[in-house]
């Protein structure tokens, strides 16, 4: 039982104390301090790597030195040395506990050994001599002898009085003795092992606590694991001292040498764009004493264009001291290449994402915007139908015998209607410039007589006292090309625009040429070199440009100035004319040479100018704003949708020019557009019909060529035309009117020069078609009309006939004409300084009529009408279509000749001269896109050859008219069109094969109307 | 004007009204009317009766073409635009809607949709057929009550 107790003690001490001794604690530690997990692990996988030691430069005597002076080497040391003495405690630490568990052991043990000395105390006292060595133990001890003498000795008592109870014979002690002499062995046997188990211990102790070999052991593992942390990372680490002169430097991608780079200083190595940089920045670090880290730029000789990322820290001496850096850097060039990458495309993204909401917004926008025009267009083409068809049918009616309260009430509706019509007009037309589709004509047409008409046209419908003028000057082109009706158009808006803005003085156009506008001096004054100008006529016209219209000057004097100078003006002209066109009769080639210079582009600037209420300059911005006016109140006043401006605006532009305006308030406002029109090279001599126009109607042919000014007085019979406000009503007075033109005709025209108000109303035989009609209607005064008529219509056959047998005839007559012409201006010049509107369509309206007597010589035409009657053709092969067509026309007041396809209809130009075909665009046979290039080939060429290649064959020469002289070019005979489909792309078709206009089908009366307006005028 | 007239042609107006609201016919049908005065007074029953037996031919025409083993479309093109012209010129709005498909139709060469829109061209041609025939039998009897078209004659000095 005792031995038991004596056993576990030893048995205990095993397993308490072993755990605590075992080094894994220590690495753990040890290895926690350093990052470094696995030591042991550690030292295989370095197995296997093999550090190549070239990579590493090293200034080792620095590096020592670092350590023994830096802060951080000296940290370093104290640490480690801390850390050995850390083990060292911790080993001291578990000795001691082991002795504390050995010599507790030895205390029991000695406990153990008193009990039984106590038990035998009186035998102790016997033999005391016998077990003094074990005491030799107490002395060993001196630190716990007192206690457990004590304790033992307590103990000894208990013992003694238990020794006490078995205390018997000499053989039971003998063997008690033996018994305990084995205890006693067995004690200092265990005493031995232990003893020799402390002595291994401190051997172990020994063997493991060398510092040195210690710390260079960690060392060691600690540079293998920068070795291999480093070996291929793309860092640069370096120390440099407060000179910033490298110390140490570990490159993994030398490109200098060890001694290349130690000692020097980045500057002394490399050149180029961020070394001073990464320079000053390590400067800053060292004085700052904070580390930092910078993105610099490196663009060096070394190694090129790179980007480092650079880490800076400062290095410290014991005492605080900054005494260099150390450095870090990372090759960051290709993630900063990504990452402005990135930025860039980020932006990118961003700005085409900005862009596309634009986009789509504006895509939305000019979507709803397209499809409200289109809903507008299409709108105001649904009521302009309807509507044309009432007024229309108003216009008919007022045909008809009405009392005086049914043509009041017929005025108004017309009027009415008028408006509403130009109105949807001029949203259409506004609408169609805005979507590209308006189309532009090239037209010839006489720049005088368009001022005029428009002026004409104004006067006629003026309810105010205004005096309307007209000024053209000399060395604008007697013909022009361009689009006449739009130009018309643009006059007629600003005009009208200006009539009613004026209350008082005067609103007129002044036309001359300017030199080719560099686009920005639109509006410069008129040509320097324009000297036959009379200087006050140029002045006046600066005046008005300059929008100062003095009153008091324009309302008198200019008048007369003018008056005289437009006279001057045109006998010069006419003096030119003559000279040209005895020049191109004598010698054609000399002339055609002549107009090949002359086809050229002229730049003519219109000024329209008013005395009205002006424009206010902060309205002046939006004066051409569609719907806009320059107030509500204005609106309110005189009225207008706004358009007007708009439209002349984009019309202008549409043709190459510009509209400016310059006004004052209260003084006046004058609109300029500049537009380039083409000098027609065949201007007016060479051709035929013209110089018989001119011969047969001398006077007012001339009048309108060169007449430079018109000018229509203010009227104090304010209410005639009032009643005559429409410019229809004077349709309705055709009788007058074509008793005016016949008086002239006869030149007894003076009378009626007298009353400005038979001028007026001449103007209406602008369109030959109503001169015709209303000169049907007016037999009863067809007395005088027979009078002249005839001798025309004679004068005529004569012409053509001389001019088919004798081209030399038409010279003659030219000059004969002439000197008479010249003769009758010296009359008239005489007459009266108020100019006269001469009726316009007069000169065509003989045209005409020398054709229709040609007509008649070759015996074709139905009857011989005294009349001068356009000659149409209709080429058309439904049914139905030409008995339609064929009644509109006669409402017209026209009879037409039908054919059925494009080979007849072919075969009706070669036999006759006709003033305007309407051709269906689809027929059998032949369609009417290629009848209408044969004849066009036909008028350029003056040779069938396109016909005959087509198959057909060529009519007699007898019977056909225009086969008589191949080599003269003819007058282009306007072409129609007349389509089924109304789109654009056949209108294309229609225009690219030489027709001149479309009229989509159904033919109305109002399109049909239209039509003949624009082409028989 | 006798009560009975003025009934008369208030019927006639709203027959009107009803034909042009079905688009039976359209404002072209006026300009006929426009174009018809004393001295052709008869002018619209012209015009209308030459549509009518022209349409009923071209479309017999039609019919057998496009029984044919190989189809000319060319021709049929052209027949249905020639009817198409017709059609639009008296003002036949639906007759010419159809005529228009029609031609697509031929142009595609699609035998199929031609002769369904040959059948839609029929359909159309019967009922303005019948509409005219009606419209011009109340016109009759307008005029023999005395009474005049005059909604559609503003052209009547005689009036």
């Amino acid at each position: 039982m005792v031995c038991e107790m004596e056993k576990d003690p030893i048995e205990d001490m095993d397993i308490e104390v072993l755990p605590s001794m075992w080094p894994e604690d220590i690495r753990d530690d040890a290895g926690k301090q350093f990052n470094i997990e696995k030591p042991g692990g550690d030292e295989d996988m370095l197995k296997d790597v093999t550090i190549p030691g070239e990579h590493k430069i090293l200034d080792f005597k620095r590096l020592l030195e670092l350590t023994n002076y830096t802060d951080q080497g000296a940290s370093q040391l104290a640490y480690l040395v801390k850390h050995w003495e850390y083990r060292q405690a911790n080993a001291v630490r578990l000795l001691k506990e082991e002795l504390d568990i050995l010599s507790r052991q030895r205390q029991e043990v000695e406990l153990k050994k008193l009990e039984i000395l106590e038990e035998h105390r009186f035998e102790e006292e016997r033999y005391g001599g016998d077990k003094r060595p074990i005491s030799i133990l107490d002395d060993a001890y001196d630190i716990w002898q007192d206690v457990p003498r004590r304790k033992s000795d307590v103990v000894i008592q208990n013992k003694r009085v238990e020794i006490d109870a078995e205390y018997d014979t000499v053989i039971y002690w003998k063997q008690r003795a033996m018994h305990l002499e084995k205890l006693l062995e067995a004690s200092i046997h265990r005493e031995q092992a232990l003893m020799e188990k402390l002595q291994e211990s401190i051997n172990n102790m020994e063997k493991q606590s060398s510092p040195v070999e210690e710390l260079s052991q960690i060392l060691k593992r600690a540079d293998n694991f920068l070795h291999f942390i480093l070996q291929n990372a793309p860092v640069v680490i370096g120390h440099q001292d407060k000179d910033l002169k490298y110390r140490f430097i570990y490159n993994p991608y030398p490109t200098l040498h060890e001694e290349d780079v130690i000692g020097k200083t980045d500057i002394d190595i490399f050149t180029g764009a961020g070394v001073k940089e990464s320079q000053e920045f390590k400067r800053e670090v060292l004085e700052k004493g904070l580390p930092a880290k910078r993105e610099i730029t490196f663009d060096t000789e070394l190694f090129g264009a790179k980007t480092f990322l650079i880490h800076v820290a400062p290095v410290f001496s014991k005492d605080g001291e900054t005494i260099g850096i150390n450095y870090m850097g990372m090759d960051v060039t290709d993630q900063v290449r990504i990452r402005e990458k990135m930025a860039r495309l980020r932006e990118e993204m961003a700005v085409r994402n900005a862009k596309e909401t634009e986009m789509n917004k504006t895509m939305y926008i000019t979507e709803e915007t397209m499809r409200a025009k289109q809903m507008l267009a299409t709108m105001s083409h649904e009521i302009r139908s309807p509507l044309a068809g009432v007024v229309s049918m108003a216009e008919i009616l007022a045909q008809t015998r009405l009392d005086r309260e049914q043509r009041q009430l017929l005025e108004v509706m017309l009027s009415s209607g008028d408006l509403v019509l130009q109105l949807i007009n001029d949203i259409l037309d506004l609408s169609k410039v805005e979507s590209g589709v308006m189309k532009l004509e090239a037209t010839k047409f006489r720049p005088r007589e368009v001022v005029k008409h428009v002026l004409q046209t104004a006067a006629a419908s003026l309810r105010k006292i205004l005096t309307l003028e007209g000024h053209v000057a000399d060395d604008v082109p007697i013909e022009v090309i361009g689009d006449v009706l739009r130009i018309r158009q643009i006059l007629t808006n600003l005009i009208s625009n200006a009539i009613k803005f004026t209350h008082e003085g005067k609103v007129g156009i002044n036309l001359y040429v300017v030199p080719e506008p560099s686009l920005e001096k639109i509006e410069e004054s008129p040509e320097k070199s324009k000297v036959d100008q009379s200087t006050s006529l140029e002045s006046k016209m600066k005046g008005e440009k300059s929008s100062s219209v003095s009153q008091a000057s324009s309302d008198q004097q200019p008048v007369q100035v003018k008056s005289q100078n437009g006279h001057f003006c045109q006998n010069h002209a006419l003096h030119d004319k003559t000279r040209n066109m005895c020049e191109s009769e004598a010698s054609a080639d000399r002339d055609n040479e002549e107009e090949d210079t002359r086809e050229t582009t002229v730049w003519i600037c219109c000024d329209v100018y008013d005395t009205g209420i002006g424009i206010p300059e902060n309205a002046l911005p939006t004066l051409f704003k569609k719907y806009m006016q320059v107030s509500a109140d204005h609106a309110r006043k005189y009225g207008g949708t706004g358009l007007g401006l708009a439209i002349c605006k984009q019309l202008v532009e549409l043709m190459g020019g510009r509209l400016t305006v310059s006004s004052r308030e209260h003084i006046g406002s004058t609109f300029t557009f500049v537009l380039p029109y083409k000098v027609s090279p065949i201007c007016d001599n060479s051709d035929d019909s013209d110089d018989l126009a001119i011969m047969a109607n001398h006077d007012s042919a001339v009048d309108d060529i060169t007449d430079g000014f018109f000018q229509f007085q203010p009227h104090t019979r304010g209410s005639l035309f009032s009643s005559n406000g429409s410019s229809r009503t004077q349709k309705l007075l055709s009788p007058n009117v074509v008793y005016t033109s016949i008086n002239k005709l006869n030149r007894v025209a003076e009378d009626s020069y007298a009353f400005p108000t038979n001028n007026l109303r001449v103007k209406e035989l602008a369109s030959p078609e109503d001169a015709c009609s209303t000169a049907d209607a007016a037999e009863t005064s067809a007395e005088t009309e027979c009078s002249v008529s005839p001798s025309l219509h004679y004068e005529c056959e004569v012409d053509v006939e001389n001019g088919k047998v004798n081209p030399q005839g038409t010279e003659c007559r030219s000059q004969s004409s002439s000197s008479n012409i010249s003769r009758l201006e010296e009359e008239k010049g005489q007459v009266d300084k108020l100019t006269i509107s001469e009726p316009p369509g007069s000169c065509q309206g003989l045209e005409k009529s020398c054709a229709s007597s040609e007509s008649t010589s070759s015996g074709i035409v139905e009857g011989p009408k005294p009349q001068p009657k356009p000659k149409i053709l209709l080429v058309e092969d439904n049914k139905i279509n030409v008995m339609v067509t064929q009644s509109m026309m006669k409402q017209l007041g026209h009879n037409m000749d039908v054919v059925n396809d494009g080979v007849e209809a072919v075969r009706a130009v070669q036999r006759h001269t006709y003033d305007l075909i309407l051709m269906d665009v689809c027929m059998p046979v032949m369609d009417g896109l290629q009848a209408t290039r044969i004849i066009r080939s036909f008028e350029e060429t003056g040779n069938w050859d396109a016909a005959v290649r087509a198959g057909i064959e060529q009519v007699s020469s007898d019977l056909s008219c225009n086969s008589h002289s191949p080599t003269e070019s003819k007058e282009r005979v306007p072409i129609i069109a007349m389509t089924a489909n109304a789109l654009a792309e056949s209108a294309d078709e229609c225009f690219a094969n030489g027709m001149d206009s479309f009229v989509s089908k159904p033919v109305t009366f109002q399109k049909l109307k239209q039509c003949l307006e624009q082409y028989l005028m | 004007m006798d009560a009975g007239l003025m009934q008369m042609q208030g019927r006639l107006a709203d027959y009107m009204n009803a034909l042009f609201n079905e688009e039976i016919l359209d404002s072209q049908y006026l300009e006929l009317h426009e174009l018809q005065d004393e001295s052709n007074p008869g002018f619209v029953v012209e015009v209308v009766s030459l549509f009518l037996t022209d349409a009923e031919k071209l479309l017999d025409d039609l019919s057998r073409d496009l029984t044919q083993q190989n189809v000319d479309f060319k021709r049929a093109h052209a027949q249905a635009h020639k009817l198409m012209g017709s059609s639009c010129s008296i003002g036949a709005p639906r007759v010419k809607s159809a005529c228009i498909v029609f031609q697509n139709f031929c142009q595609e060469k699609n035998v199929r949709g031609c002769q369904r829109y040959l059948q839609q061209m029929k359909q159309e041609f019967v009922l303005v057929k019948g509409k005219l025939k009606a419209l011009f039998e109340l016109e009759k009897q307008v005029v023999a009550a005395g009474g005049s078209i005059h909604r559609m004659q503003p052209i009547n000095p005689s009036h």
